[in-house]
């Protein structure tokens, strides 16, 4: 379990704008720095943010980094529905699906 | 002189960032004529600085090192840390307060621990206040936090017990100082179920905090929180130190669950100044 360490690459890819040129330019040794399973570093590779979520990635970090990704945001609500569907429920951390899986306002539910 | 203005108010990322997307307009800009109406009010106090207390998201605490209450020390500030175009809030330096923030952190430290940082970068969680409240950045700033996200998180008795703690630093200086805290009620944000709010618990919370009854506001504890109003109401305890340092009545000036898409209820209110406190 590095899930630490996972999310500790994410607090430092958001906040940093060093790290966020090293993400775009040189992931890899950037991904060097952290010790990640190859699971978590393939979801990186791929900002697959269905599998982040499942992984237990607090959501206040993924959600910055979803942004980073210019993801729209019900694209984004969307992505983590997704990743419960693939992967079943959040593995671990605060932030799990309490609901059934469906939209909350309005706005979403016209998506 | 001592705290002149009190108050607390959400700081959802949606409220900027998602402004473009609400589909109830005129509720959403009853919430911003609230939070201009607390602007003035704040500005009508004198106040020559600003007390944030914030419930940060991992702009600059980590579970590597993470302090229960940290208060920021620094001559400036920049933020957001979030994508600007996400946010709709511009990247900006924002003015800190370095020797007056100096000066109450060594008060606090006589009855409470206290972590203080010379470094910070806001996110959302102080730059939506800030850009109702002092929306030209000119009002020196005073971010405090309170950790809400990465468990163990601080008991809402030491909550109370910081809030008191800040007051009585407050008041021991010259300057006149307002203090705001922010956060979200009921909510569970960045998950898929953002938009989901638990108005009854949230008109419960706010009745106790409006009464600042201490007793009724620390009986609270975080599971059944986590289960009633989500991760997101771990954020209570912004609130409940700014009761604690108001030692006063509630006004609440403003709250609706009609803005789901703003991901929390939407609250405003205000705190009349125990002297006492
Ligand atoms: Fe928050």
């Amino acid at each position: 379990m590095s899930l630490y360490h996972l999310q500790k690459f994410l607090y430092e890819l958001n906040r940093d704008e060093t790290a966020q040129q090293k993400y775009r330019n040189d992931l890899e040794t950037l991904l060097d720095d952290f010790d990640l399973s190859d699971e978590e570093s393939n979801a990186l590779r791929e900002g697959d943010i269905g599998l982040l979520y499942v992984l237990g990635v607090n959501g206040q970090i993924l959600m910055h980094y979803a942004a980073f990704l210019e993801i729209e945001w019900f694209a984004y609500l969307e992505l983590m529905r997704e990743g419960i569907a693939k992967h079943g429920p959040v593995r671990a951390g605060v932030y799990a699906m309490t609901g059934g899986g469906e939209s909350f306002t309005v706005e979403g539910k016209k998506r | 002189m001592s705290l002149v203005y009190a108050g607390v108010l959400s700081h959802a990322p949606g409220i900027t960032g998602r402004a473009h997307l609400v589909e109830n307009t005129a509720k959403r800009d009853e919430f911003y004529a609230a939070l201009d109406k607390q602007r003035r009010e704040i500005q009508d106090s004198g106040a020559e600085a600003l007390i944030v207390i914030a419930a940060e998201h991992f702009a600059n605490f980590f579970m590597n090192n993470m302090p229960a209450y940290c208060i920021g020390i620094g001559s400036q500030y920049e933020g957001p840390i979030e994508d600007p175009d996400w946010l709709k809030i511009s990247r900006t330096k924002v003015p800190g307060a370095a020797d007056l923030a100096t000066r109450l952190t060594r008060e606090v430290m006589k009855t409470v621990d206290v972590a203080y940082a010379e470094e910070w970068k806001f996110d959302h969680g102080i730059m939506v206040p800030l850009h109702f409240l002092t929306p030209e950045y000119d009002l020196p700033i005073i971010p405090v936090n309170i950790n809400c996200q990465g468990p163990p998180l601080t008991p809402l008795h030491r909550a109370w017990a910081f809030g008191k703690a800040l007051r009585r630093a407050c008041d021991s200086v010259p300057e006149k100082i307002a203090v705001v805290g922010t956060g979200g009620i009921s909510h569970w944000p960045a998950t898929p179920d953002s938009g989901k709010i638990n108005e009854k618990w949230d008109r419960e919370f706010l009745d106790r905090l409006m009464r600042n009854d201490k007793d009724a506001l620390l009986s609270y504890d975080d599971i059944q929180t986590y289960r009633d109003a989500g991760q997101g109401g771990f954020e209570i305890r912004t609130f409940i130190a700014i009761a604690a340092a108001s030692g006063g009545d509630g006004e609440l000036q403003f709250y609706t669950a009609e803005l789901p898409i703003f991901a929390v209820g939407c609250t405003v209110a205000r705190f009349s100044l125990d002297r006492t406190a």
